[in-house]
């Protein structure tokens, strides 16, 4: 009997570097998108539940945004080719 | 060999294909539906879209329709015919208990029991079952299921301190793309099966050469039948994997599908290709645990890997049973045709009784006894 333990071990290890990163940077971007919000609803004028002010919140959702679709657009790319 | 038999063939093969549509609906949509990231009926529309699309865009379909499980000289058209009723009836059966399982794995288990029956025990290739089927079927969704569970705790922590209704919104965003990625990962995988199948008998009938792609009559016949079934919604499985196995919220329904959607991508880029039901089941329970492990109602684990161990075993005595008809000649094939009808006619009118649909699919019997005390 032969298992391909490696490729197991591969596919794991691939699917959960993958997983955990768009997981994640979705989870960073919502943080930050938060930021506003949470200002508004402390009536601060500080950084809000991120801790960024308003401009650098959205900026930093925006780049996690858009790595994960870079991310998301590779595994499309699979699926199709 | 006759027309008639390969008419009955592509039939049953479409028909299988339907089932394989409404029968893996709730791999992509169950927690979608669940979480209300998509309306019930526009769920199925999409995933049913996309699945027919999948099944344009790959045009990759397999050369063996068994995968080396079995001896494929021996595979016939009436081989054919009664491994696809065994995975038809095993398919029928799972969905009437609302349990999720492979329809891979029934047409395999179909098609050794047909095989062994043409060719006895010599024709099956043991080792390969035990490495592309029970290995693969044990590990699937445990790996689903760790990697949702990590990925579901860091989500957790990281928008604990999120706006509660940025997040919801967000999340739910995410998991109409996590959703919509699982229904077209399945649409280029499941319906290139039947297109093979399909293939393959009219190539043992010698009405197309070896080695012919599917003809263009196959593939639309194969992605609309396929999408139709998707679009049936198969209501009971979502039932199960949305509002039973634990009260799933938004964020893990978009860490289940994107779990869903990694393993299933590289265990199939990687050459070692997981079943596509036990990777989503595994990721829905592996979601449910990450939030807290005691929200999972086990039990409907233990159940639905209890069909996970029957899948292959009943779909092929099932398989042996109409093989061993079917080959006795015409009478016999017709006598399978009826009996099969019968009884997928009979699990459906049992079904009514008890009928899950769009309206009440998120309803929830099940008391969520240890949520209550928290």
């Amino acid at each position: 009997m032969h298992i391909d333990w490696g490729t197991l071990a591969e596919i794991a290890v691939v699917a959960s570097a993958a997983t955990v990163t768009v997981v994640l940077l979705v989870s960073f971007a919502l943080l930050a998108l938060s930021a506003p919000a949470g200002r508004r609803a402390a009536g601060r004028t500080g950084g809000g539940t991120s801790g960024l002010p308003p401009a650098a919140g959205t900026a930093v959702a925006v780049l996690c945004l858009l790595a994960a679709g870079l991310i998301v657009c590779y595994g499309l790319f699979l699926i199709i080719s | 060999m006759d027309a008639p038999l390969i008419i009955v063939v592509v039939v049953t093969a479409l028909a299988f294909d339907f089932t394989n549509g409404f029968h893996d609906t709730a791999n992509a949509m169950a927690t979608s539906i669940a979480t209300g990231a998509f309306r019930p009926r526009t769920a199925v529309a999409i995933a049913a879209c996309l699945n027919v699309t999948g099944a344009f865009l790959s045009v990759e379909v397999a050369n063996t329709i068994s995968g080396g499980l079995v001896d494929e000289t021996l595979i016939n058209p009436v081989v054919i015919f009664a491994g696809l009723v065994g995975a038809i009836l095993w398919n029928l059966v799972t969905w009437f208990l609302g349990l999720p399982s492979s329809s891979s794995h029934a047409l395999f288990g179909g098609l050794i029991g047909a095989t062994w029956v043409a060719g006895g025990a010599d024709a099956i290739n043991f080792n390969t079952v035990l490495n592309k089927i029970v290995l693969p079927a044990a590990l699937a969704p445990v790996i689903a299921a760790l990697i949702a569970v990590t990925a579901t705790y860091l989500a957790f922590r990281v928008t604990a301190r999120a706006d509660a209704g940025t997040a919801e919104r967000g999340f739910k965003a995410a998991q109409r793309v996590s959703a919509s990625m699982v229904a077209l990962a399945h649409g280029t995988n499941d319906a290139q099966k039947t297109m093979g199948v399909i293939t393959l008998a009219l190539i043992t009938a010698g009405m197309l050469a070896p080695g012919s792609p599917p003809p263009s009559w196959v593939v639309l016949a194969a992605g609309l039948a396929i999408g139709l079934g998707t679009y049936m919604g198969g209501w009971r499985i979502i039932r199960t994997l949305g509002s039973r196995v634990s009260d799933i919220h938004t964020v893990q329904g978009f860490t289940a599908e994107t779990t869903s959607t990694a393993v299933i991508l590289a265990s199939t880029h990687l050459g070692l290709p997981l079943s596509t039901t036990q990777v989503c089941t595994g990721s829905i329970f592996g979601a449910g645990a990450g939030r807290r492990l005691a929200s999972v109602h086990w039990g409907v684990a233990g159940r639905i890997v209890l069909a996970w161990t029957f899948t292959l075993p009943a779909a092929a005595v099932v398989g042996a049973a109409a093989s061993w008809l079917a080959a006795t000649g015409t009478a016999g094939v017709v006598v399978v045709a009826v009996t099969g009808i019968a009884l997928a006619s009979g699990i459906y009118v049992a079904s009514r009784r008890t009928a899950v649909t769009a309206d009440n699919v998120n309803d929830r019997p099940l008391p969520a006894a240890v949520d209550a005390n928290v």
